[in-house]
């Protein structure tokens, strides 16, 4: 592989062609903050919060999904890029609840001295705006600011939508579409800021073509989607990462070879994941190896179906 | 491309497709002439199947089926998978030498990408066969009636094992007939439910001189046993091996205590030695597994601390330094082929044995639902939004000339029995084919209707294709 | 893929709505599903989606969850990406609704002529907005038709959709039970209506519009020079056209200012098959030049995409045109049918074994779509949500071929240009932006129209060619006096009396901080309320962002909700001003990056926020 030749903040740098900006930053030592960004599935490139000064492109460009090229110029610390930065994350965090992002977002937010309060209180809305035909809006009153607030959608045992969590980030569209189970359940419904994600005329998930694989829990950065146990022991407050441990294993179910990580609190587990770095199905669960994991633990067997 | 193939024509279909990619000088030539034999007896088996008689058996229009020989042959990489569908059926193996011509044909097969590929339908099938859960193999696919290899494992384990093949569980329930089989070990099985033919099996299980269960949960087979043995659920709560349908050897690993009294597989038949006289000590898993290592090569590199690096490995993989094999059959592109070259198996259609009349007119066919998973032992505890229950499926004119609605509980009969199910329809159907699932044998006892016409091969029963009347009840 | 269709059942209606319009389309090669026999053939033809959207909505009225289902099984487009695609654009219903609906422009230069008036009566009449059985209404962005303004547009279930302006509150009173009056005076004015109010400048593309040549006839089109073009086109050969227009200078006319050569020679380069296809999508508010252009002149847009088809070497194109221009939809679908019968499109034209046709598709409500990957995406059926570039259209563009886009305008000019040369060309304009551009001019001037001018022109000239400020009483004041212009619409800036002697060309426009963009220009008198006219544009932006990227989606509502602060002084424009860097600079396409423009040099020229 041959390497390009780039300048970084001011500095020679070295990266392989081929890369991402986000790969040959990090690679000389660079981390870009992220939120719409997985590394094993292609871009969406909407979050935006990612973006880099490349000399030459009048706009800011995202460092996750802009090839590296020879000879670019990109400062990823700018003045305009801090500025673009913080105010994605102000947006973002005064219309959508963040508290379950991950610790590095945490802290790239307290980086760049993110302060939501400043567009004002965050207006409850409540319920998705299903019924607000594209192109139209309430008008703002000026005082109140809009988000999007909503109750969480719990329409099964076997997990929660929070869309309030909901981000927009297009990844669980993705892996439940093209990416990953080819079911197409879920869509981008609306427009603009009405834009969410929804079965066809919001029908409930059981009575979608849903088959509750939980791929679309596995990508969702913001635990917008989140699994029923989860939700109820976090609902609950018993919800103590403290008392948890994280072991790998095998589904026992088909032969595919599933590798499944379960996180278990107490004594049961209360969370399965599948690693999405492994080879096997990069992350990827059927309905059975992500949620049929009732049948073991130490409580006294139950007689079978 | 979607081919509603008629159940039980798998085999005309491969060869109308193999006709056609011969016809259309599609064929690869080289892999044929080098890494093969018996093209000619194929051919000539072939020939008769044309496209429009591959459509008169198979009910696929023929512009479906060359479009499928055209896309397959052309192809840069082509996988054939398969799961029961076509191995559970009274010529099974037949349907799968149908496919393998097919790969020989177009070369298809031992390169990346390429390939046949049998999908299981448990996380340790392939595992189990490794380890010589088949009548005539010891671990790593070593043949009992070798005497070489036996006296290998005979002397490894200090005790002379049986010099003959053992039998398949088709012929272990004809043996249980005979009176020849008095006595039955079953590990985490539940043949009185998933079994054809089960009122059969079930009497069969009940005559017994000793049934013994070992099993996470109290099935319906354990509740016929003299003894029952609380297994701990090998994928979470002990720790192990498993290999998937890609020969890709992985860890288990204990994540939750078992329920009180319940033990590893491992330890059960630890202790059940120990009872019957050998000291096999409680060695660990990764003792067992190093054992197996010393006396099946394919194993031999794959130590725990690599599978647990390496994310798993694929057999053979014969020495800590060997990478394990991405796929089987390279050889047969070495110039020349190492090895025997493949040979082409000409094969015939022959019908589902359970035949179609105007008294059994619908063919019933059965399988799984996506989230459930066997006789719903172990899904049954998920609360699942999507289960279906015990039905039979239909399609939407069958339920219209029945004259029933969905929903309406029916009267399903076969030459061998019948049970009551309520109707589902199901648009993906289509006029006289019926599905029904086995999960639910509580609401639904399928396997009454069921045929356990076995293929002499593989011992697998057909229970693809019965054939099934429909009765509204009361009418 | 495997579809899985909730229990919904379509009508009897909306299952032979969907049947015809297959039916239209069977002979269409698409990749087929090889089935059962006895199963109806499911056909991939996701591109068929907004089509198939469009046969519903006009046939039933609305789309329900069956007619929904119904389609997408035929089409194979699995129903929720159906339904995310179906409640994407705003000419769609999906709940039940009154069978004629009136969407009510309330935009800018509406507004200027007493929009809000109309709005006012419709809800006295109708009632509240969407609400009614038989007659419902709607507030909608510009309709294009802002020389006629107060606009009207009207959708109807089972009958033709028609537009119409100007409208005056009586006159919408008279609409409740008068649509049928409404559609009379529709009929057959749309010569008189559209005319341009052109002078005595030099015109090209507007030549055969000024001389009223009737549009929808071959025959006149070929008299009065038609044709002409694509013969000397066919002549030359595709490179040397290419050489040709990369010669003129031409740029592109669609707010990019992108030169047009060039882009034919970068899909050129790259592998069949491509595409071509005229981007007339107009909804930049206060633009409806290309509205005209097509209405007037349908023959000329066709002949210039069959010469940017023959020289770029593809076989297909494809006309956008915005769901709200029935009257340029229907006048398109006759010349194209007149151009097929006549040999002009179709296979091997000419005897030289060249094949071209074209295919018209029509937008159903979202600005968006106008942003040429937007437009890919909706023609595909997908969502309209721009895609990130690179890579650019010329390389994977329409069906990820490669693609070149261009305006309606732009393509126009090509005919001139083929025909008197480069030189030609260039003798009119400035050396840098070369030829002539049409601007649609409107707002409070006396003589609000299309109006072709050379590059350099003056602003106030422009202005004194429309007629100068409207020196009749306007409701209930008397306008007379400039206050400012919005020169290149929503996205483009507001610019006061001191730029009344701004060359219009991209050079100057942009030493001014400011872009001719489409080439809107909508005047305001000093009495406007400019609060309510910026705040409007913020509106707009908000309801035409696709909701895609986070920047604009949420920016483009915080950016509404400070300038309710900054209206009532409690802010100064600063949170505003940060919000809009953010938006420029982070935004993925061009919308975003441009949806501060407007509000912040308003800012600058203290039109609002002055108080604080
Ligand atoms: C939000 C948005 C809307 C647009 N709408 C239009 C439009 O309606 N018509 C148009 O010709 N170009 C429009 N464009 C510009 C197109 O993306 C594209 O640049 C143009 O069609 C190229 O043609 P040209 O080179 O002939 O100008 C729009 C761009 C954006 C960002
Ligand atoms: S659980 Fe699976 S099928 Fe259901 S919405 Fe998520 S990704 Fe799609
Ligand atoms: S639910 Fe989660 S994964 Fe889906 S779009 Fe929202 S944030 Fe992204
Ligand atoms: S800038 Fe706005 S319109 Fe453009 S992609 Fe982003 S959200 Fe969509
Ligand atoms: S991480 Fe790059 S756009 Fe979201
Ligand atoms: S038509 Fe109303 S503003 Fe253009």
């Amino acid at each position: 592989m041959s390497g390009l030749e780039f300048i970084l903040d001011g500095e020679r740098a070295v990266a392989p062609a081929g890369s991402t900006l986000i790969r040959a930053l990090s690679a000389n030592g660079v981390e870009t903050p992220t939120l719409c960004y997985l590394e094993h599935t292609s871009a969406p490139n909407v979050c935006r919060v990612c973006v880099v000064e490349v000399e030459g492109s009048r706009p800011l460009v995202p460092a996750c999904s802009r090839l590296l090229e020879e000879g670019m110029v990109v400062s990823s610390d700018s003045s305009r890029v801090r500025h673009a930065r913080k105010l994605v994350f102000e947006m973002l965090a005064s219309s959508v609840d963040l508290s379950l992002v991950s610790e590095e977002t945490g802290a790239w937010m307290r980086e760049y001295d993110v302060d939501p309060g400043r567009f004002g209180p965050t207006l409850r809305t409540d319920g998705p705006a299903a019924s607000m035909r594209p192109g139209h809006h309430e008008r703002p009153d000026g005082l109140s600011f809009a988000s999007v607030a909503q109750p969480p959608l719990i329409q099964d045992d076997l997990y929660v939508r929070d869309y309030a969590k909901c981000i927009l980030c297009y990844q669980c569209v993705n892996a439940c579409g093209p990416e990953a189970q080819n079911t197409f359940a879920i869509s981008v419904a609306g427009r603009g800021f009405e834009a969410r994600i929804s079965t066809e005329f919001e029908i409930g998930l059981p009575d979608s073509a849903c088959v509750y694989c939980g791929n679309c829990i596995a990508v969702c950065p913001t635990g917008a989607l989140i699994p029923r146990t989860e939700f109820d022991l976090r609902a609950s407050g018993g919800w103590a990462a403290d008392r948890q441990s994280v072991t790998r294993t095998v589904c026992p179910y088909c032969g595919v070879g599933c590798n499944l990580e379960l996180t278990v609190q107490d004594g049961a587990i209360v969370r399965v994941d599948s690693p999405l770095d492994h080879d096997v199905t990069s992350g990827n669960l059927c309905i059975k190896g992500r949620f049929g994991f009732s049948h073991v633990g130490a409580q006294p067997r139950s007689e079978p179906a | 491309m979607w081919l509603g193939i008629d159940v039980g024509s798998d085999i005309a279909l491969a060869n109308a497709v193999g006709r056609e990619i011969i016809a259309a000088g599609l064929t690869n030539d080289e892999f044929i002439r080098s890494a093969t034999t018996g093209f000619d007896q194929y051919q000539e088996s072939v020939e008769p199947w044309t496209l429009e008689r591959g459509e008169a058996v198979t009910g696929v229009p023929a512009e479906g089926i060359r479009e499928l020989a055209h896309a397959y042959a052309k192809a840069g990489t082509a996988q054939l998978c398969w799961t029961l569908g076509i191995t559970e059926h009274h010529n099974g193996s037949d349907n799968v030498f149908a496919l393998i011509n097919l790969a020989l044909l177009t070369g298809h097969v031992g390169r990346y990408g390429s390939g046949l590929v049998p999908i299981r339908g448990q996380n340790n099938v392939q595992g189990g066969g490794d380890m010589g859960a088949l009548p005539n193999k010891l671990p790593g696919f070593q043949d009992v009636e070798n005497d070489e290899l036996r006296s290998k494992f005979e002397l490894a384990w200090g005790s002379p094992l049986p010099a003959k093949n053992g039998w398949n569980i088709s012929q272990m329930f004809d043996a249980m007939e005979q009176g020849d089989l008095r006595s039955l070990y079953v590990i985490g099985e539940n043949p009185a439910q998933s079994e054809a033919q089960a009122e059969r099996v079930r009497d069969l299980l009940r005559g017994l001189d000793s049934l013994i269960v070992q099993d996470l949960y109290l099935t319906k087979t354990a509740e016929l046993a003299d003894v029952v043995l609380p297994a701990a659920a090998s994928w979470a709560e002990a720790d192990g091996t498993v290999t998937s349908s890609e020969r890709r050897v992985q860890r288990v690993r204990k994540a939750v205590e078992a329920p009180e009294g319940a033990r590893a597989d491992t330890d059960i038949l630890s202790a059940v030695a120990s009872r019957l006289g050998t000291d096999l000590g409680e060695p660990s898993a990764e003792e067992i597994w190093n054992e197996l290592r010393k006396l099946s090569p394919m194993h031999a590199g794959m130590s725990y601390a690599r599978l647990e690096a390496e994310g798993g490995l694929q057999w053979p993989c014969r020495s800590e330094d060997d990478p394990g094999d991405l796929f089987l059959h390279g050889r047969l592109w070495a110039n020349p082929p190492e090895g025997p070259l493949a040979p082409f198996v000409p094969v015939e259609h022959v019908a589902p044995v359970d035949e179609l009349t105007e008294e059994y007119p619908i063919r019933l066919t059965t399988g799984r639902h996506l989230e459930s998973y066997n006789t719903g032992v172990q899904t049954g505890q998920m609360s699942s939004p999507k289960r279906l229950g015990g039905t039979i499926d239909l399609d939407p004119h069958d339920v219209r000339n029945l004259g029933v609605e969905a929903g309406e509980v029916v009267r399903v009969i076969s030459r061998r029995g019948a049970v009551e199910a309520p109707v589902r329809v199901d648009r993906n159907l289509r006029p006289g084919l019926a599905f029904m699932a086995f999960h639910f044998p509580e609401e639904v006892d399928v396997n009454v209707l069921t045929i356990d016409a076995w293929d002499p091969r593989s011992g697998t029963a057909e229970f693809k294709a019965s054939a099934i009347r429909v009765e509204k009840i009361g009418a | 893929m495997d579809l899985h269709f909730a229990d919904a059942e379509a009508t009897e209606a909306e299952r032979a709505a969907v049947d015809r319009f297959m039916s239209a389309h069977a002979s269409e090669t698409g990749p087929t599903k090889a089935a059962r026999l006895e199963r109806p053939r499911s056909r991939e033809r996701r591109d068929l989606l907004l089509p198939g959207l469009h046969a519903l909505q006009a046939a039933i009225g609305w789309i329900s969850h069956g007619a929904l289902n119904y389609l997408g099984a035929a089409i194979a487009v699995p129903p929720a990406d159906a339904y995310g695609v179906a409640s994407f654009y705003s000419m769609f219903s999906l709940t039940p609704q009154a069978p004629n609906v009136l969407h009510v422009c309330d935009d800018i230069a509406c507004r200027a002529n007493g929009a809000l008036e109309v709005v006012d009566e419709c809800e006295r009449v109708f009632g509240p907005e969407g609400s009614g059985d038989s007659v419902t209404w709607h507030r909608s962005p510009c309709l294009g038709r802002c020389d006629r303004a107060p606009a009207l547009f009207v959708q109807r279930a089972g009958e033709d959709d028609f537009d119409h302006g100007p409208v005056h509150a009586d006159l919408s009173g008279r609409a409740i039970d008068g649509l049928a009056e409404l559609e009379g005076m529709n009929i057959d004015l749309g010569i008189e209506r559209s005319a341009t109010p052109q002078g005595q400048a030099e015109v090209r593309l507007l030549r055969r519009i000024v001389e009223r040549i009737d549009p929808s006839s071959l025959e006149g089109y070929r008299a009065n020079g038609g044709y002409a073009a694509l013969h000397r086109a066919v002549e030359m050969g595709a490179e040397s056209i290419r050489d040709l227009i990369s010669e003129s200078g031409l740029t592109g006319r669609g707010g990019a200012g992108f030169p047009t050569g060039l882009k034919w020679k970068m899909a050129a380069a790259e592998a069949a098959p491509r595409f071509v296809i005229a981007n007339a999508d107009e909804s930049e508010p206060g633009t409806f030049k290309d509205r005209v252009l097509i209405e007037q002149d349908p023959f000329a847009l066709i002949e210039a995409l069959t010469i940017a088809g023959v020289s770029v070497g593809a076989e297909k194109g494809f006309i956008y045109l915005r769901g709200e221009y029935p009257v340029a939809g229907r006048r398109l679908e006759a010349a194209l049918a007149a151009a097929r019968d006549a040999g002009l499109l179709g296979r091997d034209l000419f005897g030289r074994g060249i094949s071209f046709d074209i295919e018209l598709r029509i937008g159903a409500g979202a600005y968006i779509c106008g942003e040429e990957t937007a437009l890919f995406n909706s023609i595909e059926g997908y969502r309209g949500e721009p895609r990130n570039k690179p890579p650019y259209p010329t390389q994977v563009g329409l069906f990820g071929r490669p693609t070149v886009v261009n305006n309606v305008e732009t393509l126009l000019n090509v005919l001139f240009i083929i025909m008197e040369g480069a030189d030609e060309y260039r003798r009119l304009g400035t050396p840098t932006s070369p030829g002539t551009k049409v601007f649609s001019v409107s707002g409070h001037v006396a003589k609000p129209g299309v109006y072709e001018v050379p590059f350099g022109t003056p602003l106030q000239d422009l202005l004194a060619l429309a007629g100068g400020m409207r020196k009749e009483t306007g409701g209930m004041r008397n306008i007379t006096s400039f206050g400012s212009v919005l020169l290149g619409g929503a996205a483009g800036t507001f610019l006061g009396p001191e730029a009344l002697d701004l060359p219009l060309a991209n050079e100057a426009a942009i030493e001014r901080n400011a872009s001719l963009g489409s080439g809107a220009v909508v005047v305001f008198d000093t009495e406007t309320d400019m609060f309510e006219m910026v705040s409007r544009i913020a509106a707009f932006f908000r309801d035409e962002s696709c909701g895609q990227c986070a920047p604009c989606r949420i920016g483009t509502v915080r950016q509404e909700e400070l300038m309710v602060r900054v209206g009532s002084g409690f802010d100064s424009g600063g949170l505003i001003r940060e919000v809009g860097r953010a938006m420029t600079d982070a935004s993925i396409c061009g919308l975003g990056q441009t949806a501060s423009n407007a509000v912040v040099s308003a800012l600058d020229l203290g039109l609002i926020g002055g108080d604080a």
